[in-house]
Order: structure tokens, then sequence, then C-alpha cells
């Protein structure tokens, strides 16, 4: 779906990106993940055409967007910024209906699309009117979201679409935006710094250094099988946590034991959900044992064989 | 009160000539306005995209902005003349750096990850201009406005002094006429007009950002018709134009005169003293009112149209002296009086001209004069007493006392003590009168209404005539001040109509009678 080939992007003397190679599958959540200055942005910005690679070449559907006028280009790939980007003298309603009205939609057709979208994004009606400026940081987000989702493009660019927001509003942003079907169906580029946010979100995290791609794989390919000491110690910080966050019940599924024989209270749990909220749950729920299901099969699991399921999956990767 | 309410008479009394002039006024200021925005806004633009190109136009525009506006409209006449154009151009470019800097200023305000999102949406260029950049810029543009809105305000007056119209009209006619009320008739509406326009604009400024839109469009239109307030003066070519100064427009022996004794209705316009006699020579202006000895007469080849209805005053210059000096020192009489005579108007303008004009010293061309008719005499010892001799501040005077002074120190054994560059006509006859100066040249016309201050009865009993006059001021000056004025010197500085000597020979217009003539003629 998105291809790109062998491109760099110099400025002056500087090497911001320098000859990546990657591509994007159909409906697949792709993180740039890395410091500041490691060239994500750069990278996301030329698949737009906000900036023109100084080398390589971007496919889009096998279409070189090069080839392309920008700016059509550019309105059928939907695109989030981290401030938002909101035009101050347009209402919320205005700011979302921006691209439609590129598009030259109906009227109706517009109204009937932004208020959808405002449903979506769990923005009340009597903001339909109002300005970026009278709504909270949350709120303006959504706007943003919304209006990067307003003419239903294929492509969603995100650059850090949440880190300007303070950590309790950046999860419940984060959160609604994940329950969309949008975001399930959708190609989105999405780049970040926050390890946790790339873990949450992404199908694949592409790490970068210093212009180069270190390594792209699912998030437990990089906690696993990390191709150097680079990627390595990039997450040692957080590692437990990640580790339990991008292990599901269902990975674990061949080394659980079924305690069944225990009968004090046991919790259902999804066999999607990770390890983490496994967790969660014995703690919030005061409970001694979880019941999963997963082909038919029901399985009781205790603390203990969780834990010890999690550490043979380990070994075993 | 009595001040306010006769300021009030004047301003009811005038309410046609102040809405004429308050509309001009309006009309000049946006005129100017407009063009300004029409240019500095795209350069301004343009200046916001090319940053190198910046500094360069900031510098410019910036420069413009710091020339004085008297000297800016000075350097506009030999360029474009008189009248509108030199006015709209010089208050266009005092208006110019504001807008400029103001919309560059606001387009490089405008945040950049807006303009980003913008971009990235797929806006176009000209729609990111259209729709982002520029409503975002508005309330800093409109900032600019509203400054160049009131500068032209206030440089607009000057416009009166390039026969441009306008509220300076009132305003220099009532200085010159050291009339309060005219002045106040003028600056009053001219400042009310300013603070209008400035609280106007501060409203439109803090607008919703809803209606920043409707304010964009509508501000062309409204700038287009406040100027279109401004008629600008016709030049047709068949028609003689006039130009008076605003102090000639207010007064009964200026062109109120003209209208009620001659009859004459000529198309004209207020211009400033100081480059009315180079209009007149550049065929910008026909007719012009100024003093009969000027030396640009000469510089400028004008002849003056003889006032054979008499409105004009006479203004025979002659030595003004006190009694108690002339009983002391007798002697003086017959060697002050030997001026008389001698110097009629072409040769005062003449030796005017070689002072105010050619440039050389007062001293030297009174030497020559004296030489040139066997008056000169080398000085005595000069131990017999001192003669203070006073002057007012101009070269006539100067060129005059100069004479006076050195025929004193050649024909008696006085000595000369001279202070010239007295402020005006009340210092030179207050320091008369406080026996400061014992002499200086004043003239019949002064002394009869700017001291004396002659009734309206006595005046037309005088009936403007040189001898009658002369012979009133002797007799008044002496009964009521001890002064004495000795004999005429021959000329008269009188207000007087001219125009190019070509065109009063080709017109065969000599007198202001056969202007009226012509005028009237040309116009059936």
């Amino acid at each position: 779906m998105i291809d790109a080939k062998n491109i760099s992007k110099k400025f002056k003397q500087q090497t911001a990106v320098d000859a990546i190679s990657f591509s994007v599958n159909e409906g697949e959540n792709f993180v740039l993940l890395g410091t500041s200055g490691c060239g994500k942005t750069t990278t996301l910005k030329m698949l737009n055409r906000l900036i023109e690679p100084t080398d390589g070449e971007i496919f889009i559907n096998q279409k070189n967007i090069r080839n392309e006028n920008a700016e059509t280009l550019r309105r059928s790939i939907g695109y989030a910024l981290q401030n938002t980007g909101l035009f101050p003298h347009y209402t919320v309603a205005e700011n979302i209906a921006v691209v439609p009205k590129l598009f030259k939609w109906s009227k109706e057709k517009i109204r009937a699309r932004v208020e959808e979208l405002m449903i979506k994004l769990h923005l009340s009606k009597e903001y339909y009117d109002t300005y970026p400026n009278e709504l909270s940081g949350g709120q303006q987000q959504r706007v943003g979201l919304a209006r990067a989702l307003a003419a239903d493009a294929g492509i969603l660019l995100m650059d850090e679409p949440f880190g300007a927001l303070d950590p309790i509003t950046r999860t419940r942003v984060r959160n609604d935006f994940k329950n969309l079907e949008e975001f399930k169906k959708k190609t989105i580029v999405l780049v970040t710094h926050d390890v946790q946010e790339a873990f949450e979100l992404a199908d694949r995290i592409c790490l970068m250094d210093k212009g180069k791609i270190v390594q792209t794989g699912k998030p437990t390919e990089l906690l696993f099988k990390p191709a150097n000491d680079f990627v390595k110690t990039f997450f040692d910080e957080q590692r437990l946590q990640l580790e339990y966050k991008s292990v599901t019940i269902k990975m674990l599924w061949q080394f659980l034991n079924d305690n069944g024989n225990i009968e004090s209270s046991a919790t259902e749990i999804a066999a999607d959900r990770n390890v983490w909220q496994a967790l969660e749950c014995f703690s919030l729920n005061e409970t001694d044992a979880l019941i999963a299901h997963k082909n038919g099969i029901t399985k009781k699991i205790s603390y203990a064989s969780l834990m010890n399921a999690f550490n043979q999956y380990k070994k075993a990767n | 009160m009595e001040q306010q309410q006769s300021l009030w008479e004047f301003i009811v009394q005038q309410r046609g000539k102040l809405l004429d002039q308050t509309i001009a006024h309006i009309g000049l200021t946006f005129i100017s306005l407009f063009i300004a925005v029409l240019i500095g806004l795209p350069l301004g633009i343009f200046i916001a995209r090319r940053k190198k190109a910046a500094a360069i136009v900031l510098n410019i525009a910036g420069i413009l902005q710091t020339i004085p506006s008297i000297a800016l409209l000075g350097f506009m006449i030999p360029l474009l003349g008189i009248g509108p154009l030199p006015a709209i151009t010089a208050l266009f470019l005092y208006a110019l750096l504001p807008i400029i800097r103001n919309t560059y200023t606001g387009i490089n305000e405008v945040d950049a990850t807006v303009l980003e999102a913008a971009s990235a949406m797929g806006f176009s260029k000209w729609q990111i201009l259209t729709k982002v950049e520029l409503p975002l810029a508005f309330p800093v543009i409109l900032a600019g406005i509203r400054t160049a809105t009131v500068i032209n305000v206030g440089v607009a007056t000057l416009a009166a002094y390039i026969a441009a119209g306008g509220l300076g009209e009132f305003i220099f006619g009532g200085i010159s006429l050291n009339n309060t009320n005219m002045i106040l008739a003028g600056a009053i509406p001219a400042a009310l007009l300013a603070m209008l326009f400035d609280f106007l604009l501060s409203r439109v400024q803090k607008i919703n950002l809803k209606k920043i839109r409707v304010a964009v469009v509508l501000m062309p239109f409204i700038i287009l018709l406040l100027s279109s307030f401004y008629v600008i003066p016709s030049f047709e070519k068949n028609k003689l134009l006039a130009g008076f100064t605003p102090e000639f427009m207010g007064r009964q022996d200026g062109y109120l005169g003209l209208k009620s004794v001659y009859k004459l209705n000529i198309r004209n316009v207020v211009i400033s003293d100081a480059v009315m006699y180079k209009a007149a020579y550049e065929k910008k202006l026909d007719i012009i009112s100024g003093y009969s000895t000027d030396g640009r007469l000469r510089a400028f080849d004008l002849v003056i149209l003889n006032d054979d209805k008499k409105i004009f005053p006479p203004y025979y210059a002659a030595p003004l002296i006190r009694n108690d000096v002339l009983q002391k020192y007798p002697e003086i009489e017959n060697v002050l009086n030997l001026l008389s005579g001698k110097i009629n108007d072409s040769i005062m303008t003449e030796l005017n001209y070689e002072v105010d004009y050619l440039r050389r010293s007062p001293e030297a061309v009174a030497k020559d004069f004296l030489i040139k008719n066997n008056l000169y005499r080398q000085p005595r010892n000069g131990n017999k007493g001192t003669i203070h001799l006073g002057s007012k501040i101009f070269g006539e005077q100067y060129i005059l006392i100069n004479m006076y002074s050195m025929l004193i120190k050649g024909y008696t054994d006085l000595n000369v003590d001279t202070k010239t560059g007295l402020g005006g006509t009340k210092i030179c006859f207050d320091a008369m009168t406080n026996n400061q100066i014992d002499m200086y040249p004043e003239y019949t016309g002064t002394g009869l209404l700017a001291i004396l201050n002659a009734s309206s009865a006595t005046l037309n009993q005088l009936k403007q005539n040189e001898d009658s006059v002369y012979n009133y001021v002797a007799d008044q000056f002496k009964k009521k001040y001890n002064l004495v004025w000795l004999k005429p010197i021959g000329f008269n500085n009188a207000y007087a109509l001219m125009m190019r000597r070509q065109q009063s020979n080709e017109l065969n217009v000599h007198s202001i009678s056969e202007l009226t003539d012509y005028i009237n003629q040309s116009q059936n």
C-alpha cells in the first residue's frame, strides 16, 4: 500500500533521513518510533509531500507520489498533528469540514458527516459552532482527529497526535480513538516517541535512530528478538511492563495449566487480553483465578500458572 | 462663553465651506489610504515570502516615513506640481510603511502549525493565503491601516498648502489671519475625524472571529466609498485658475473684496505662499495673490494686475521716527528723506530679488544702490550721538535699514546702532514706544489696520487712497503716540493679483477689471 524505497532527506549539511526503505500494508497500524531528531517526523511528512525527499521514491497504491499533484495527494490522506493545527478562525464544525469542502461535498453531506464524527469522537453537539480556543486541549485534539478522518481517506498520517496532552487525557483520547472502527480499518502511519503508545497502537513498530531504521517488526519481536543492543537498551526502562502488555493470554495458551480444581472465586477474561490486563484483573477483583476460553476449551488460570506460562513463553521466544 | 459662542457662530456661518472641506479631507485621506493598501498589502505579502527583500523594502518605507511632511510636499512640487496629485502621493507614501510593516508582521505571526495543517489538508498556496494567512493576520494588518488613517488625517491638513483642499484651508487661513475661530473650525473637525476613524477601526479590529471574513470583504468597499468623497478639482485647460493664500481667502481686502467689488468669480484653490509663485511660473496656476514687491515677481517674470477699483489698501513704506529724537537731531529728517521718490515698486522688487533670490547680503545690495544713485558717502566720525534703528524680520526691511544706516553715518556726525530682525509689527512698535529703538520703516496699511485698528467707517472714508491713508496715519500717530511718519519712500508693498507676463499680454489682461471681463466672456 505504502512503499518507501531508499528515501533520504538532507537539510543543508545535515542528513535527517538516510536512505531508508519500508512498506506499510493496507489496514496496518505502522508506528515510527524514536527519540527526537531521529528523522521519524521528516519521514512521515515525506509521505504526503509536506517535505520532498532528496532521494528515493515513495509509492502509494503503486503510484509514485512524485508524479501526483501535491494538493490532490494531500486531500486523499488524513493528517493529524501534535498541536492540532486547528484553524483558530474556523468553528469546530468548519474545521472538521475543511477537506470535504475542498472536495466540494454538498452542504447536507458535510453536515451529516461532521455530526457523525462529533458523536464518534465524543464531542458534545454544543461545540458545533464554538471556536477551538474555547475548547480544552483534549477536545481540540478530538476535533483534530475528526478533521483528519472527515473525508474518509484510506490513509491516515499522525504526527504525535496525543503528545501535547496530559497523561490522563492522553490515555482517554487514545482509548476512544482505538475503539473507532476507522482505527481498525485504515492504514495508519503514526509518529511517536512514547514507547507505551507505540506498543498500544502498533501492528508493527519501526524503530529509528539517526535517520536510519534500526528494526521493524511486531512489538513482541522488538522486545524478544532485538536486532542489536540499541533496540534492547531502548526498551530497558519499561521492559517488564511492555512485555506484560504485548503478550496476550492467547499467545500463552500452550503454556497455561488448567487449574480446574480451584474452588474459590474466578473472573472471566477474554483471551485477547494481555498479561498486564490479567494482572490488573487479579488485583482489582481480588480474585484467585481467571477463566479464559479458546477454541471451545476453557481454562481456569491461577496467578502462579500465569506467571509460569509467561516465563516459559519468554524462554521459547 | 463669548469665545465658544462666536466659534459656534463662525461654524454656522461657514457651514457650507466647512462641510466641503471636511468631505474633501475625508476623501484625500481615504484615496491615499486606498492606494496605500492596494500597494502595501501585496508588497507586505511579498516580503513575508522573501525575507531578503523584507529588510530593503521596510528600510525604504521607514526612511520615507522620517521625511518631515512639509518637506515631502516640497519635494513633490517639482515632480508633480501642485494640487491633488502631489498631495495624494505624499499621503500615500506616509500610509505605506504602517501597512507594509503590519502585513509583513501579521503574516509572519501566523502559527506555523496552522499553516502546516492547511498545507497538509490540501489547500493550494492561494487558498492558504486567502483562507488562513490573511484572515489570521487581519487584526494586525488592520492595526496598520488604523495607524495610517490617523497619520493621514493629520498630514492631510497640509494638503491645503499645495492647493489640494481639506481642513487645512481653515487652519492655515486662521493662523495667517490670527483668527482663532477659523483655526479651531479647521482643527477641531480634523481632530474629531482622527478620533472617529481611530475609534471605528478599533471596533473593527476587535471584531469577532466569525465576522472577520465579512469585514475582509467589506473593508475595500468602505474605503472606496469614503475615497469617492474627494472630488478632484477639475483643472480644465482653457479656464484660468487662481491660487490664493489661506490668509487672502479670508480677508475683506482680499478674495472677499474681489468677489464683492469686482464681481470676480474665478475658479480658485488655496495654496501656500511658499510655493505659489513657482506654481504660477510653471503654469499650474494663472492668477496668484502675492505681495507687490516680492523678489519672486522678478524671478518668475510675473506682472501685477492694476487694482483699478482700489480694494487693496496702500502699504506705502516710510520711515517712522520718534518725535523727541527728531527734535533732538533735526538734521536727520532730511537725511532720512533722501530715499523718498528713489525706490518705486519695480526697483524694490529688483532689490528684493537680489537678496531673497540671488542670496546677496542686504548690506551689499544697499550700498550698490546708494552708489548707483549718487547717494553714498563715506562715514563720518559719528561722535555726536547714537540713533537706534529697528527692522522687521524680512529681506526688504534689512535692505532699507542698511541704507538708512549708511545715509546717517555719511551725512551726519551721528553713530548708528541697528536692531534687526524684530519679529513683527507689534514688537517693532512696542520697542519704539518704550524708547528702545528710535526709528524703523513701516507701511501705511499696517499702521492703519494693525496699529490703529481703523474702523470700517474710517476705511470707507479713506477710500484706499494712498495720500488720504498717509495723512490719516501720520496725523493719528502724531496725536496718539508722538511718532512721526516721514516722507513715503515711494513703493507700495501691498496685496496684488499677479499673472505671467506672457499670458497677461496674450489675453490683454492688465487690470483686475479686465480679468473679470475676460472670465465673464469666456464663460459665455
